[in-house]
């Protein structure tokens, strides 16, 4: 291979990448691609070199031929480590990509089928002194007529897409249940219609269940996430009647008749994580082992410093360690073949494998939309019937095209200015738009207060895939696209 | 590649691409490019591929041109599908060629047909 004279002199450095060790082997995280090389041979030796900064070129293949290397595999391994943009020279700079998407055809609507809720759970973003949503003086339940023609939103505005999703929010989503089953109704017909296929999904507090409604679940597949915050004594804490009862033994007997009866799609408990509740083991625990939750997942409330149940700086790192150790758990079952079910970490390792690089932190208004009572169409669940993140009117023609469009341009990557440096943005892009704007006062502002723990996080979840990957590849391709 | 391995799914989908970029194209004639890895299979020498070489070299002539029209031409007229580069000799133009028995000698003769 020839190389030019200019080349020979440009400065040669590394590209964004992170460095991780695995089974032995060397991993690079490459950014913001998220492709993962395991490294071997020259390319150590060319990483190591740089690592303290940048070399010109010849300099930089005279100390290899000086260590030892052919220079043809030296030349080769610079041609591939350039070719991958682990390595970068002024010549062969790209510029990022970030054009903002203008239009995305819907897959998603979250209906707030309700803003009423039997519960009065403390930190609850609709209804406590963090709360966006202005609720009051608006419809308690979503009529039948607002639920349809959410429906048919969807509908119009999905273009191509073959499979469609609703999902089922409140308050507590079964307080208006009749509604849920005549959309589900509605939904499926519809579909077959249009030939598409609609899929849904259920979130609930579990303390209405009832015999007839989870088989109405259960013949319809309908995905159950139910929110529960661990044993007696956690779940309690927070999650009360509006007398101050606690929820957990009128919860428990309902959601193990959930498990037993409804088998024809994945139900999970999610669970929200205070300043009092934090025991991620013990309550990971006593849901899969007591409860007998197949699928666990877990995220700090969303709250401003000043709450009482805010999770500050050291309780984040305890819960980053007792992360890591279900993950270290979540990779001995992998090796072994079998199925763990702490969703954070196979949802990030999904994404790892994948090698996802967001534009966009999530679905909100991308991808996927949320309604409330009256019909007001939000970013997503926790901004409807909210000024901020309002993006049109089932009422009034559906999604507003322009406020949609000012949303994306101004929450792209490429606007999320303090991401540039990280090397964890191809998976966190920046985080919730809801949780930015709580603590940061913005929703484009990046989670700057989750950062840190983002960083360690990803690290952990990219020792366990490269794990996976070296010792039981095959596993992985259960992260396969369906 | 022999110092990296590609891991995950973008990973392998990075590598490829740049074994493709770096590699040569294929010829159709040759088969599918899994026949040479790394070689972009990219069908060669026919109307799926528009070369200006066909129809005119860098002087404005035919001498420079790896295949002559006055060489190729009744070939991609009539047993190719190359007919949309030349005159529509069912319709509008049947005769177009009535003077021209040899293509390599009377090419010269072929009429002057404008669309």
């Amino acid at each position: 291979m020839s190389v030019g004279m200019e080349t020979q002199t440009q400065p040669y450095r590394l590209g964004e990448y992170h460095s991780f060790s695995a089974a032995g082997s060397e991993f690079l995280y490459l950014v913001p691609s998220g492709s993962i090389f395991a490294v071997e041979g020259i390319a150590k030796l060319v990483i190591e070199l740089l690592g303290s900064g940048e070399m010109p070129r010849e300099a930089l293949v005279a100390k290899l031929l000086e260590l030892g290397c052919l220079r043809e595999e030296v030349e080769n391994t610079l041609q591939e480590l350039t070719e991958v943009d682990a390595l970068q020279c002024d010549l062969q700079k790209k510029e990022p990509l970030a054009v903002p998407v203008q239009e995305f055809p819907l897959q998603r609507i979250v209906l707030n089928t309700t803003n009423q809720c039997n519960l009065a759970c403390t930190y609850c973003y609709e209804y406590s002194e963090d709360k966006i949503a202005q609720s009051a003086g608006k419809e308690k339940f979503m009529t039948r007529e607002i639920a349809e023609a959410s429906v048919e939103m969807l509908i119009k505005e999905s273009a191509h897409r073959p499979n469609l999703h609703v999902t089922f929010f409140g308050g507590e989503t079964l307080l208006n249940f009749t509604v849920m089953r005549s959309t589900v109704e509605y939904a499926k017909r519809r579909g077959e219609e249009e030939g598409k296929k609609v899929e849904f999904s259920l979130t609930t507090n579990g303390t209405l269940l009832t015999e007839e409604i989870v088989d109405f679940l259960s013949e319809h597949r309908i995905g159950v996430t139910v929110s529960m915050d661990g044993d007696k004594e956690l779940n309690d804490r927070q999650r009360v009647f509006h007398d101050g009862k606690g929820s957990y033994d009128v919860l428990v007997p309902k959601v193990k008749q959930l498990l037993k009866r409804h088998r024809t799609n994945s139900i999970g408990a999610r669970v929200t994580l205070t300043a009092g509740v934090s025991d991620v083991r013990r309550i990971y625990r006593h849901l899969t082992q007591d409860v007998g939750f197949q699928a666990v997942g877990f995220a700090p409330a969303t709250a401003s410093p000043q709450r009482l149940y805010h999770i500050g700086g050291q309780k984040m790192d305890s819960i980053l360690d007792q992360f890591a150790e279900l993950a270290t758990e979540y990779r001995d079952y992998a090796l072994q073949n079998r199925q763990h079910g702490f969703t954070n970490a196979s949802d990030t390792l999904k994404e790892l494998h994948t090698g996802i690089s967001k534009a966009y932190a999530c679905g909100a208004g991308l991808g996927m939309l949320g309604v409330g009572t009256e019909g007001n169409v939000g970013l997503c669940h926790r901004f409807v019937d909210s000024p901020i993140g309002k993006m049109g009117s089932i009422k009034e023609g559906g999604i507003n095209k322009t406020a949609r469009r000012e949303f994306l341009n101004t929450h792209h990557i490429g606007a999320r200015y303090d991401c540039h440096t990280c090397w964890a943005r191809p998976v966190c892009a920046g985080g919730c738009y809801h949780e930015a704007y709580i603590n940061q006062g913005n929703t484009s502002a990046a989670n700057l207060h989750h950062c840190d723990w983002i960083r360690g996080w990803n690290d952990v979840c990219l020792k366990v895939y490269g794990e996976i990957a070296i010792r039981n590849p095959e596993f992985l391709n259960r992260f396969a696209e369906n | 590649m022999a110092s990296l391995r590609a891991i995950n799914r973008k990973a392998k989908q990075v590598a490829e691409i740049a074994k493709a970029e770096r590699g040569d194209l294929w010829a159709l004639q040759n088969g599918p490019s899994s026949n040479a890895p790394g070689k972009v299979y990219h069908p060669m020498g026919c109307t799926l591929n528009f070369t200006p070489g066909w129809e005119v070299d860098i002087s404005g002539g035919t001498a420079g041109l790896c295949q002559p029209v006055e060489r190729d031409l009744f070939d991609c007229y009539l047993g190719c599908g190359w007919p949309g580069h030349v005159p529509d000799h069912l319709t509008n133009a049947p005769n177009w060629t009535d003077k021209c028995a040899s293509a390599v000698n009377d090419w010269r003769n072929v009429d002057i047909v404008f669309p």
